[in-house]
């Protein structure tokens, strides 16, 4: 009796090990087998934030964290993607949703507008939607004067609408908890107009401010970027003096340096060589530099 | 009162004898270990998502608990007949019931109890690892006595279901019993909107009914302070008060109403 339940236990351990061993097969084959069908990439399948805010009974905090961790999921996806065009329509809803589940996910806000800002193909270069998810944050927490400092932000750096920057500056200054620098800024964006001084003083001020590593490593890539195009504005001069010279601009770098007009391969901040266009003399940073694209006019 | 207590430790001891309580707790701490991993994945969010995602756990396995539970209390006792040697003993079906909810009500808060310590365990870990610097930029610290205010009304929730789902389990199936109760803690994170439905577009009638149908159904949206603590928002004294006041009447009201039906059950 004691062998035949001892066997029955064995035979089903067999069974146990077969079947399992056959399910992760067939799993396996199913990926093959499925695998020349291209998957649906993004659906949002609850488009409406107020009806989102309802289906999750309550449980609106963790939701909002799954949908902020699905926004930056979503765009950092998009940004290294190799896609010919990229698509980030999903952006601002997937944020917008994040927000009305915890309107006062402060983050959300402050690091959303950043990103949708940011210019194709780096972002969706949509800096209305940014300032429309900030006015969002000011009617949720209207005491919260970084908001205003962000949306001054947008205006100035990706609109270039230095007035509007101002303004949203004067505004957030007078907030009792706004920092005494708020009011100088907006002095300072309206007499520089478009100036990299201005440019400068903004990026450097979130550098120090920011509240997560993120805004903080943004801004310092930003100025990064403002050094580079310091460069590029007396690199360019030099190669259009090569041009004047020889009547054709420089094959590269190697011919400057023996043409003496260059010590040696200019490298831009995050060490990187510029490229040098021997067709249109246009130095840039290379698109393989974390500083690529760079924003001209600042 | 002693009948009650005899009663309450049985289940007490049913329950835990029963098992699921363990495995819904060490599903609640795996989850809060796994919003460790979680939080690698956002920018610099990890001290709110694993405070968010803890209260959830912690809630979602309590209502669990106290739904599964909750159901089998009477209904079991009549499966098994145990019911009848039950009540041949010096012991009222009201003194009967009251036990059945106390019971089940001191495994919720020791399951609570067991949940938030382990809570406040990853949360000072995290507290000790993060530098100083990326601490200012918190809205509260990682272990803000506040958030024990969000576990107090995650308790009083799970005291309403508890409640549900004995008065449930004194007339019906277990299945129907669930799905009722169930139905309800819905109904409940709805009632908001059924106070509003002139918003909605709908007719003053129905608007009425919904009126009506929101002061029935107990409100369980004021017992939500996850992210009010989360972001280091104050929860007064008078939300808590109220919140728990307003459901100890829906649990009272309950209670009495399942002796009234149990009462009415022939058992001979």
């Amino acid at each position: 009796m004691a062998t035949h339940a001892r066997n029955r236990r064995v035979l089903h351990w067999i069974a146990f090990a077969v079947l399992l061993v056959a399910a992760i097969g067939t799993q396996t084959a199913i990926n093959g087998a499925f695998e020349r069908f291209t998957p649906i990439q993004e659906v949002q399948w609850v488009r409406s934030p107020g009806l989102m805010r309802r289906l999750v009974l309550g449980f609106n905090s963790v939701a909002a964290d799954i949908y902020w961790i699905r926004a930056v999921q979503y765009y950092g996806s998009t940004k290294i993607s190799k896609a010919e065009n990229k698509d980030y329509g999903f952006l601002f809803p997937l944020l917008d949703i994040t927000t009305t589940l915890d309107p006062r996910f402060n983050i959300a806000y402050r690091f959303g507008a950043i990103l949708l800002s940011e210019d194709y193909p780096n972002g969706p270069g949509r800096p209305d939607e940014a300032i429309a998810l900030l006015e969002k944050g000011i009617r949720e927490s209207p005491d919260k004067w970084e908001y205003y400092h962000d949306a001054g932000f947008v205006e100035y750096w990706w609109r270039r609408d230095a007035r509007a920057a101002a303004d949203w500056f004067v505004r957030g200054s007078k907030l009792p908890a706004a920092p005494n620098w708020l009011q100088p800024l907006a002095a300072s964006v309206l007499a520089e107009g478009g100036n990299q001084l201005a440019a400068r003083a903004l990026w450097t001020r979130m550098a120090q401010t920011g509240e997560q590593e993120w805004m903080r490593q943004t801004a310092r890539t930003r100025l990064q970027q403002l050094d580079a195009e310091a460069v590029v504005g007396q690199l360019q001069p030099i190669v259009n003096s090569f041009y004047d010279k020889a009547n054709r601009f420089p094959t590269g770098w190697d011919e400057m340096i023996r043409a003496g007009l260059v010590r040696g391969v200019p490298l831009d901040p995050t060490g990187v060589p510029y490229t040098l266009d021997p067709v249109s003399g246009a130095v840039d940073v290379a698109k393989d530099s974390s500083l690529y694209p760079l924003r001209r006019g600042l | 009162m002693s009948a009650v207590l005899i009663v309450a430790r049985g289940v007490f001891k049913d329950s835990i004898r029963d098992r699921v309580p363990y495995n819904l707790l060490f599903f609640a701490v795996i989850l809060m270990a796994a919003s460790f991993l979680l939080a690698q994945l956002t920018a610099g969010q990890d001290v709110k998502i694993i405070k968010d995602l803890g209260l959830a756990a912690a809630s979602l396995m309590g209502v669990l608990i106290a739904v599964f539970i909750g159901i089998g209390l009477v209904a079991k006792e009549v499966e098994r007949r145990s019911i009848y040697s039950l009540l041949s003993k010096p012991i009222t079906r009201s003194q009967f019931i009251l036990g059945k909810y106390l019971g089940l009500v001191f495994t919720l808060v020791a399951n609570l109890a067991v949940m938030a310590i382990a809570y406040y365990g990853v949360l000072a870990y995290l507290d000790w690892q993060t530098p100083a610097n990326v601490k200012q930029a918190w809205e509260a610290a990682a272990t803000d006595p506040m958030l024990l205010k969000a576990f107090a009304l995650i308790g009083v929730e799970l005291m309403l279901v508890t409640a549900l789902a004995l008065f449930f389990s004194t007339f019906s199936s277990t299945f129907l019993s669930a799905a009722l109760t169930i139905a309800i803690y819905v109904i409940g994170h709805f009632s908001d909107d059924l106070r509003t439905l002139e918003s909605f577009g709908a007719s003053p009638a129905v608007a009425m009914i919904g009126r009506g149908l929101y002061y029935a159904f107990p409100n369980l949206a004021p017992l939500n302070v996850t992210a009010a603590v989360v972001h280091g928002q104050a929860v007064t004294a008078q939300h808590m008060l109220l919140a728990s006041g307003s459901i100890g009447l829906y649990v009272a009201v309950l209670l009495v109403a399942s002796t009234l039906i149990f009462e009415r059950r022939d058992f001979k």
